[in-house]
């Protein structure tokens, strides 16, 4: 079997995969933005000692961590036009279930980071007389954001590969780019390497900056 | 100033602190001292409300600490305190971590926070440090940013836990030289610590815990003077502390 990666054009690889390739990285950006903000809630929801907060946020992050994304984005996916009486479209619902997912995984990294600061600094900070909320803000999460970037830039890494599993509602991302592609020039192996190796690069060179972070941070301490 | 009656805590079945009564006056420089674990410093720390007691009453510059209607943060922000560890912000610059509660909780503007910051900092003799990383100094500089950041909110009392346990023996001079200073002009002042010479030379009283009780709450010249006076446990902690 020989490989032909000729029919490769620029004039093709902008009628399919380009706005593939930027469906992907915008649902990894929204997801990443989205999941720790929702993470962050979640996460001091799980820390709070009232039972109110707490239970809700733990059933939630277990539940979606229990349960594979493919399936949380069929679901919401097909379940969606039931409850609005119309479909809000492929790309809508990948953004919205990504969101609502990779919040349970950034809830967990965020509580370890928070659990991480030492208590000795709430109580300086306390004792200084700041309120709960003016520690968590100015003391513990600026700290704990710092000792948890590696990681949660390594969630982020997993969330652009697992972006590719919107091909379960149709939804166009880059694989579909190239997929689409290959089909037309008739060349779909060549047309799926392509894509892996996009893949890669992307998710290698993000990972040799996680690396370059985490030696950077260790050198602080 | 300060004024403990019958104060109380627990953990579960474990007392830490029975019926502990004492009386601070202004300007009263106090060292407490005892054995590990006797509640040395959970005792101060029930004046800042860092610790919850069960029963009893205190009161700091006449505020009820425990009751559930004070504004803990503004006794707090009064409270000075310093830790074994320091316990500066290590993501914040020296400046920063003096600023910081300044502007969050005495609402002080920004100019004003940091001439406050930079005229303490000069006063521990540390002004030359203002930008740099609490990890970029020593110990006995950290401990001393650590009393200039409690003193940059102007409290009526300085609380201080053990401030010299956690600093090489040559570093222990320079932060008791600040503290020595503070007392002269005339700071109010709890201390927990083991330099007895401090106790000797800056106290006007001693007091000595053992088991969660205090056992002595004497003037410093009694505390060091006749020590047959004293009671058998503190007795025996001053023979072995005094011994070397």
């Amino acid at each position: 079997m020989t490989f032909d990666f000729t029919f490769f054009s620029g004039s093709l690889l902008q009628t399919y995969v380009l706005h593939g390739f930027l469906f992907s990285l915008q649902l990894t950006v929204l997801a990443t933005c989205g999941g720790i903000v929702l993470g962050t809630v979640l996460a001091l929801m799980r820390l709070s000692q009232r039972a109110l907060f707490h239970w809700p946020a733990t059933v939630y992050v277990n539940g979606m961590r229990s349960i594979p994304l493919v399936m949380v984005l069929l679901w919401f996916f097909l379940l969606m036009p039931f409850l609005l009486g119309r479909s809000i479209g492929a790309e809508v619902s990948a953004v919205i279930t990504f969101i609502a997912f990779e919040a349970a995984f950034f809830c967990e990294i965020i509580r370890s980071g928070i659990q991480s600061i030492p208590k000795g600094q709430t109580s300086a900070a306390i004792a200084l007389g700041l309120s709960q909320q003016q520690t968590l803000r100015w003391i513990v999460l600026p700290q704990a954001l710092r000792n948890m970037t590696p990681i949660l830039l390594t969630q982020v890494i997993i969330l652009f590969q697992d972006t590719s599993l919107v091909y379960a509602i149709g939804a166009y991302d880059m694989l579909k780019g190239f997929e689409i592609a290959g089909k037309n020039s008739g060349r779909p192996v060549e047309a799926y390497l392509a894509a892996a190796l996009i893949y890669f690069l992307i998710c290698f060179s993000l990972s040799q900056l996680v690396r370059h972070l985490q030696q950077r941070t260790s050198f602080t301490k | 100033m300060i004024h403990l009656s019958k104060v109380n805590k627990s953990y579960g079945t474990v007392k830490v602190l029975i019926d502990c009564s004492l009386t601070v006056k202004k300007g009263e420089v106090v060292v407490i001292c005892g054995p590990s674990g006797s509640g040395k410093s959970t005792l101060i720390k029930t004046l800042n409300a860092l610790e919850p007691v069960q029963s009893g009453e205190i009161s700091v510059n006449g505020v009820v600490v425990n009751d559930a209607a004070t504004n803990l943060s503004e006794l707090r922000s009064q409270v000075g305190m310093v830790f074994q560890h320091f316990e500066l912000f290590p993501h914040l610059s020296v400046l920063d971590n003096l600023r910081l509660a300044q502007i969050q909780v005495l609402g002080r503007d920004h100019t004003e926070a940091t001439q406050r910051a930079q005229s303490l900092l000069s006063r521990v003799g540390l002004q030359a440090h203002a930008h740099k990383f609490p990890t970029q100094l020593s110990g006995g500089q950290q401990q001393r940013v650590a009393i200039a950041r409690a003193l940059a909110m102007d409290p009526v009392v300085m609380l201080f836990d053990e401030p010299t346990s956690a600093l090489d023996p040559e570093m222990v001079g320079e932060v008791l030289d600040v503290m020595v200073q503070l007392a002269q002009e005339g700071m109010t002042m709890m201390c927990v610590t083991h330099e007895m010479g401090f106790a000797r030379r800056v106290a006007h009283r001693v007091i000595f815990m053992d088991g969660g009780c205090i056992l002595e709450d004497c003037s410093s010249a009694e505390f060091f003077g006749d020590v047959t006076q004293r009671t058998p446990r503190a007795q025996e902690f001053l023979s072995k502390v005094l011994a070397h």
